[in-house]
């Protein structure tokens, strides 16, 4: 039983892609880096190529982390749904097969001025 | 009428067996499955309602007197409060922040559990869960209205009261409280019971009272400990009719244990996330301390907690499956929640700030394993862009989790350096998750947490489609007076400049 109930009970999500307007949800977050105190949610038309998605909103969010100057965006790691992944920066986020509320994460092996213990 | 009136004045016996046990009676027009049609789909086999011992023999005419003593008592406490300037007996005004977040989303949860309790009352067919549930209901509203009541005077003086209804529907912090009541009001009358009846009210709910009621004591609050006292008999009797219910249900049939069991796992983890603002407001928002978080989880969640779960080992009852990450949690999480809080503070009806170096010396000694490690270079780092002029403020929003819809400021239970990443397919569409405790409430029930109204991803939706000035108007946030830093607010310059009249001569 997916919901405890009297009878059947199919309910409808709240979050459907269909009521952002054309636009997605997408989650990025940088692997310890803990300035940012969650995940940022960003809400994209999926036909935004995955390069201006880094360079504008992304970009300007990691900005007052000290270690933001520093990342070489060649050389990041990425994670798709906790997965290993590779983006493709000049396709889109479709085309990146990144989808409604998918989760993105990148690591910057070697840079972590506020972790460091 | 053929009852027989022997004497004029009922003893006590007679007085509770014709006041509770003797208002029910059989139905014979309707059948009782008719009558009370939500008593068989949960799966808890109930075989005798009489077997039901009232904790307390409380009759409604008793009761009401009580009440209305301490009523009477309550409002000449709190008028006296408002004659003798108690708005300026406060340690600081810092401390209000506490009092405006348990205002927003503490005090309608009293009123969610009103409704909640009015209901089951319905729901249940036997005579003696019927008046306690009605009582407590009538409890419940009471609370509400004290708690208004009590902290309206504030609202005569300092900024971030005055919307509280309209931001306990709309703005972000507070559906993390109305999500847990919405979610126990929504499930069936025994879920009810166990999630509100025991796993707050007994389990958890000296977490949040005990701390917020000796908080407002140490820092001046009057009003909030008046209505901290007026509520405090009542809670008793909460706690009793919490426990007595769980025993009642586990005596019934054997094959309620893993059903009720499943439901202490759920309910203790749902409680553990919504009372981990009270972490916060212990650890940073209180400028006289009471004691810090981790030792009010000693006590009254390990030694407290643990005796109760072994007291009810011989039901078969264990802790609860979220038992050992909400442990390895406790020294980090109130950290967590106040790093979040000050970097959206443009989005909350209260103020945050960031700690002084005195207040961070306190909080190393009470964190020695975690504060220096982990959150002080955090907050040094955020001081540095405060005094260049360029404070931190985090536009990103947060990913809410989907089940308990707090921000995901939480690490993975055995690394504090990694935020916890869970995440589901239900029907193709997918869901993020906070920790492994969230996600498997989640698994049990998808249906239900789908329909979840998270106000992130709401924001992007019709009616503000992502324009934050919009947003405040929507939720009733004044810009630049309600929300921010505390560092040069309206309420730090007012209490300053007030209490420096009655301080001197200037």
């Amino acid at each position: 039983m997916t919901v405890a109930a009297i009878k059947e009970y199919i309910a409808v999500p709240r979050d459907r892609v269909e009521n952002f307007h054309g636009k997605q949800l997408v989650y990025v977050s940088w692997d310890h880096h803990l300035l940012f105190a969650s995940p940022f949610l960003l809400c994209l038309p999926p036909e935004t190529p995955f390069r201006e998605l880094v360079s504008g909103p992304l970009g300007m969010l990691l900005q007052p982390d000290p270690d933001a100057a520093a990342i070489d965006w060649q050389r990041v790691e990425w994670l798709k749904s906790n997965q290993p992944w590779t983006p493709d920066f000049d396709a889109s986020l479709a085309a990146n097969g990144i989808g409604h509320k998918d989760q993105l994460r990148f690591r910057t092996p070697g840079l972590n001025s506020l972790m460091a213990a | 009428m053929d009852m027989k009136v022997a004497k004029k004045k009922l003893g006590l016996k007679d007085k509770y067996k014709l006041m509770t046990r003797d208002l029910g009676w059989e139905p014979s027009y309707h059948s009782k499955d008719e009558l009370y049609p939500y008593m068989n789909y949960e799966g808890i086999k109930i075989h005798d309602w009489d077997k039901w011992e009232d904790p307390f023999r409380l009759t409604m005419d008793a009761y009401w007197k009580y009440q209305a003593e301490k009523e009477r008592k309550f409002y000449a406490i709190i008028d006296a409060h408002a004659q003798n300037n108690g708005h300026l007996n406060l340690t600081d005004a810092r401390y209000l922040s506490a009092l405006k977040i348990f205002l927003q989303a503490i005090s309608p949860g009293e009123y969610a559990a009103h409704r909640g309790f009015a209901r089951v009352g319905r729901e249940f067919p036997g005579v003696g869960p019927q008046v306690a549930c009605q009582m407590q209901a009538i409890d419940e509203i009471r609370h509400a209205q004290t708690q208004i009541h009590a902290m309206s005077n504030y609202n005569r003086y300092y900024n971030g009261f005055h919307a509280f209804a309209d931001q306990r529907d709309r703005i972000w912090y507070t559906s993390v409280a109305r999500s847990f009541f919405d979610d126990s009001m929504s499930a069936g009358p025994f879920e009810f019971m166990i999630a509100i009846g025991f796993s707050f009210e007994y389990v958890l709910t000296n977490l949040l009272f005990v701390p917020f009621m000796s908080g407002a004591a140490y820092n001046g609050d009057m009003a909030t400990v008046t209505f901290g006292f007026s509520a405090q008999s009542d809670e008793a009797r909460h706690m009793t009719l919490g426990l007595e219910v769980i025993k009642f249900i586990l005596e019934q049939d054997p094959d309620n244990l893993p059903i009720v069991q499943n439901w202490i796992d759920k309910w203790f983890w749902r409680g553990f996330r919504v009372l981990g603002l009270v972490s916060t407001m212990m650890d940073y928002m209180l400028p006289k301390r009471v004691m810090s978080w981790r030792e009010a989880w000693d006590i009254y969640g390990v030694e407290n907690g643990g005796a109760l779960f072994k007291d009810l080992a011989r039901y078969g009852i264990k802790p609860p499956r979220g038992w050992d990450d909400a442990e390895k949690a406790i020294d980090h999480m109130s950290h967590q929640f106040m790093l979040g809080l000050y970097q959206w503070s443009f989005g909350t009806a209260f103020h945050s700030w960031i700690p002084s170096d005195a207040d961070m010396d306190w909080l190393a000694g009470k964190y020695p394993h975690t504060f220096d490690k982990y959150y002080r270079p955090r907050w040094k780092h955020i001081k540095k862009l405060a005094d260049a002029g360029t404070p931190f403020k985090n536009y990103g929003l947060a990913r809410l989790c989907q089940t308990c819809q707090l921000p995901s400021v939480f690490t993975e239970p055995d690394d504090p350096t990694l935020t916890c990443h869970r995440e589901t397919v239900y029907k193709g569409e997918k869901y993020q998750f906070c920790s492994d405790g969230c996600q498997h409430i989640f698994e049990n029930e998808p249906e239900k947490y789908i329909q979840a109204w998270l106000p992130m991803p709401q924001l992007f939706q019709d009616p503000i489609n992502g324009d934050l000035g919009e947003w405040m108007k929507w939720v009733s946030l004044l810009d630049g007076k309600d929300n921010g830093d505390y560092a040069g607010s309206e309420d730090q310059k007012n209490f300053e400049a007030w209490r420096g009249l009655a301080t001197t001569n200037q």
